[in-house]
């Protein structure tokens, strides 16, 4: 089976991001009002072939744990679907 | 004979000829090593340079971590042999587990290339076992991701052991503790944000980066003999 997995990788909570907070700082210039809290982070996208859901998972976890996210300051969240007609 | 030291060169590493042309001056004798290669060859210490190894793809040390050239510089540190990386190889370092933390954006998304000062905070590191604790150094920076982070307990540990390198006399990238070198456990292993290397010579405005790199070339020679 073939799976479409999505990783997000974003700083861990605490972590300065002056990549947000200058984008944060920006919106009132363009006249966007009541946006806070903003993270910038990053997204990666990419197929899987498994016997199964839950290998693909492992897989994918293993994938986003070893080399997408530092563990050090960044935390991964994994959302994975099955590809009809695989 | 001069000491030996290994310059590993990722696609993208640009300061290796800078390491190599100040170890020449102080004496000692470079080698560049490809980053495929798995094998060291007959150093002394090693050197991982700045620059943008794999183009800085992903997080800058990501996927240089992965290099063949890593296993072999993972098991010369373990046998105790000198190694040093400078910005763009202090972040390899730590993503390849050799050091603790991680380098993030500077404070304020600023890029900054200028000199600045440092402050030795120990000599219980392979380069700074000449340097006594306090002097300044005026060393020049270029990064933009050399904020230098850590969990709470890594910086107690740091501190408690005497594994703060060097700090920035003024600190403009944010890091943590005004951190801009650590060392490993052991002392063989530095990782430093500023660059000796582009500061040995009166003429490139600060030869104050020499102390540092003669500092390895002695451990160098002691790690040979011993």
């Amino acid at each position: 089976m073939r799976f479409a997995a999505c990783v997000e990788v974003r700083l861990r909570p605490g972590i300065a991001d002056p990549e947000g907070a200058t984008i944060e700082r920006a919106l009132p210039a363009l006249g966007f009002s009541g946006v806070h809290g903003i993270r910038a982070g990053r997204a990666f996208r990419f197929e899987v072939d498994a016997p199964d859901e839950a290998a693909a998972r492992a897989r994918a976890q293993s994938l986003a744990h070893r080399l997408l996210a530092n563990p050090v300051i960044e935390e991964s969240h994994l959302e994975l679907a099955p590809i009809e007609g695989h | 004979m001069a000491p030996r030291v290994g310059v590993v060169v990722f696609p993208g590493t640009n300061c290796e000829h800078d390491v190599v042309q100040a170890v020449t001056w102080l004496g000692g004798r470079a080698e560049l090593v490809w980053h495929g290669s798995g094998d060291l060859g007959p150093v002394d210490a090693v050197v991982l340079p700045g620059g943008f190894a794999h183009g800085d793809y992903l997080r800058p040390g990501a996927i240089a971590r992965f290099s063949p050239v890593m296993k072999a510089v993972e098991r010369f540190a373990a046998a105790g042999g000198p190694v040093v990386g400078i910005c763009n190889g202090f972040q390899v370092l730590t993503e390849a587990g050799l050091l603790p933390g991680a380098l993030q954006k500077n404070r304020h998304l600023r890029f900054l290339c200028t000199t600045v000062g440092v402050r030795v905070v120990t000599s219980t590191s392979v380069v700074t076992g000449g340097v006594a604790p306090g002097t300044e150094l005026r060393i020049p920076i270029n990064h933009f991701l050399g904020s230098y982070v850590c969990d709470r307990a890594t910086l107690a540990r740091l501190q408690a052991e005497d594994r703060v390198v060097l700090r920035y006399v003024e600190n403009l990238n944010g890091s943590v503790d005004d951190i801009a070198g650590i060392r490993n456990a052991a002392g063989n292993v530095v990782g430093l944000m500023p660059h000796p290397e582009r500061a040995c010579d009166p003429l490139l405005g600060s030869a104050d980066g020499a102390v540092l790199l003669r500092s390895l070339l002695e451990a160098a020679a002691s790690s040979r003999a011993a």
